[in-house]
């Protein structure tokens, strides 16, 4: 007799028996259902909670009575592997709920201000008794204040990143890369504040005959100042998966490093690259306090975003979802869609173009 | 266009500790030459000096003087990109550009250093695949993805890729360790039709490769880990395998130890 059939007589299947029950698919479907059945009863019953209740105690009922259910038929090993797998897919399924509920919510609600209006008038001389007025105004800013921080931010931090895996070494690439860990955790209002005292009433009074002012641009840099740590991050950690022989092969043939860097390195890492850089971006275009801080929001159009207060899509929505008017609420749900919806064609669009290259599967 | 090296007392350090110890050898051109030896000896580390690659890898240096027909590649005012563009390498593991076709690969060394003529690319591809032996089995998928080969197919276009810049010098480490036999052969093949123009230096496991292919061999060895890897000896593949001077080679090839 084996060590293994000795100590695990239950886990380990000898040679004459290899062959092992499977508990049958309409059982499992029984237990789920009696488990279902139960936690109802018990919940509404008791009228503890709705059915979101009687779904969670219902699945971990369910999770339960399958491993003594399968433990019966099946033995404690294969038990075990059944309820694992039952649990990673209720996993699965509970962490994407919360995301199609709020796609949902987002859908269902801004369906309402869903045309041509909201598309292309601003809240100039929109009263709380009008039921038109549009984002227009605030798509605008968002696409000008993401733009500028996206042009600044993306090729600082790339190179930034760069510089801390093919180049830096010793105490100061170190520093920076602590900087870089330390800037993470920024909160936004505090890089909001960071640009107000420094752009808004330092440097912008320089341009503007000595008095200060909010612009587009400002809001671009405190969104800048949000997107560099993390596009240094990820860009790094994309940078350090490319094979150490990559690199050397091109060496190899004679490519200087710079070339090397620019033409196999940076290509190999592209996907991860532009991840990382969707994900900054996604996260500059939801801020709301950096903005309001220094940019100030409007309810008119300006087109112009270094001079003049400028309006984005997520201070839309918190400014029309605290308004008193009862036409603002279908404003804010509206203008919170369209921001999902721009981020999500932004990020298909830049996949789509990072995997431009046909070679890539 | 194949040129003579000669290495004088070349040590080769990572950091503090002492990889090899004074090695000293010439290579004539237009042979093979294999280096032969246990794991750990410093084939490899030694190889990568000859082209200036073992400085890749942080605290790595070098003590002793390489030249390359007469010219010390170590000097202070030496490009290290003429120097490997001059003295190409194959690695052990087939290492095709991921985000290139095979065309690409095969035409990268010559793209990346500035040629742009698409007719010469043209020629330069399928001429350093044919010499690769390669261009009969891609000719029809040049625009398939490179990692898309099978791995001697790949090595094979590592070395198209190599011989593509034309180098003076073709340093091999362990270039078939990866692959079949009859990878194995078809390399084996086209390093004896590359001798005619290059200079190679191959290091290997395979003794009966070493013994097939190459025209002098040297024969390195550690006393124990931690100690440097020497030169045991150095002569002609036929002495080495025939008639060794030294006891440890004999040893080693006859595989009493190793």
């Amino acid at each position: 007799m084996s060590l293994l059939e000795q100590e695990a007589a239950g886990v380990v299947m000898t040679p004459d028996n290899i062959r092992t029950k499977q508990l049958p698919i309409a059982v499992n479907l029984g237990v789920a259902a009696a488990a279902l059945v139960v936690s109802a009863v018990v919940v509404l019953g008791t009228g503890i909670g709705n059915w979101v209740l009687v779904l969670v105690l219902g699945l971990v009922a369910y999770l339960v009575g399958l491993f003594f259910a399968a433990s019966r038929v099946e033995g404690k090993r294969a038990a075990k592997n059944r309820t694992m797998q039952s649990l990673i897919y209720a996993a699965c399924v509970l962490a994407v709920l919360p995301l199609a509920s709020v796609v949902w919510t987002l859908v269902s609600k801004g369906f309402e201000r869903l045309d041509g209006n909201f598309f292309s008038t601003s809240m100039n001389n929109i009263s709380a008794r009008d039921p038109q007025g549009g984002a227009y105004h605030a798509i605008i800013g968002t696409l000008e204040q993401v733009g500028i921080a996206t042009l600044i931010a993306v090729p600082l931090g790339v190179l930034g990143a760069i510089y801390l895996v093919e180049y830096g070494r010793g105490r100061f690439a170190n520093t920076v890369r602590f900087f870089v860990d330390v800037m993470t955790g920024i909160p936004s209002i505090v890089a909001g504040l960071f640009i107000l005292s420094f752009w808004v009433l330092i440097v912008s009074p320089w341009f503007n005959d000595g008095n200060p002012r909010f612009s587009g641009f400002a809001a671009s840099l405190a969104l800048t100042v949000l997107m560099l740590p993390t596009i240094v991050r990820s860009t790094e950690e994309m940078l350090r998966l490319v094979p150490g022989p990559l690199r050397e092969g091109s060496y190899a043939l004679g490519v200087p490093q710079w070339k090397t860097i620019l033409k196999v390195v940076l290509p190999t890492a592209l996907p991860g690259i532009v991840t990382g850089v969707m994900l900054s971006i996604a996260r500059a275009a939801g801020e709301t306090a950096p903005v309001l801080l220094v940019a100030g929001g409007a309810a008119a159009i300006n087109f112009d975003p270094f001079a003049g207060n400028q309006q984005s899509l997520a201070l839309f929505v918190y400014q029309q979802a605290g308004d008193a008017s009862r036409y603002a609420p279908a404003r804010a749900w509206t203008a919170a869609l369209t921001l999902v919806a721009l981020v999500l064609i932004l990020t298909i669009a830049a996949k789509l173009l990072a995997r431009r290259n046909k070679l890539s599967r | 266009m194949a040129k003579r090296i000669e290495a004088s007392n070349v040590s080769s350090y990572y950091g503090s500790f002492k990889a090899i110890d004074s090695v000293s050898m010439t290579v004539e051109p237009k042979t093979i030459t294999a280096l032969i030896g246990p794991s750990g000896c410093g084939k490899s580390t030694f190889l990568r000096s000859i082209n200036r690659m073992h400085e890749v890898l942080p605290g790595a240096r070098i003590e002793g003087r390489l030249t390359i027909d007469d010219q010390n590649i170590y000097d202070q005012d030496v490009d290290v990109t003429a120097v490997r563009r001059m003295i190409g390498m194959v690695f052990q593991r087939p290492n095709p550009f991921p985000t290139m076709s095979i065309y690409e690969n095969a035409v990268a060394g010559l793209k990346l250093n500035g040629v742009k003529k698409k007719s010469l690319l043209d020629d330069a591809a399928e001429k350093s695949l044919r010499s690769a032996n390669l261009w009969d089995e891609v000719k029809d998928r040049l625009d398939r993805p490179g990692a898309g080969l099978s791995g001697g197919q790949q090595q094979r276009l590592c070395i198209a890729r190599t011989i593509a810049v034309e180098p003076q010098v073709v340093l091999m480490d362990e270039p078939c360790s990866a692959l079949d036999p009859i990878s194995t052969l078809a390399i084996e093949d086209l390093m004896f039709k590359l001798k005619d123009r290059f200079t190679i230096i191959i290091v290997t496991h395979n003794m009966q490769q070493a013994a097939r292919v190459s025209d002098k061999t040297g024969f390195f060895s550690i006393d124990k880990t931690g100690d440097p890897g020497r030169l045991i000896e150095y002569d002609d593949t036929q002495k080495i395998f025939s008639n060794p001077s030294q006891k440890k080679t004999e040893d080693y090839i006859t595989g009493r130890f190793g």
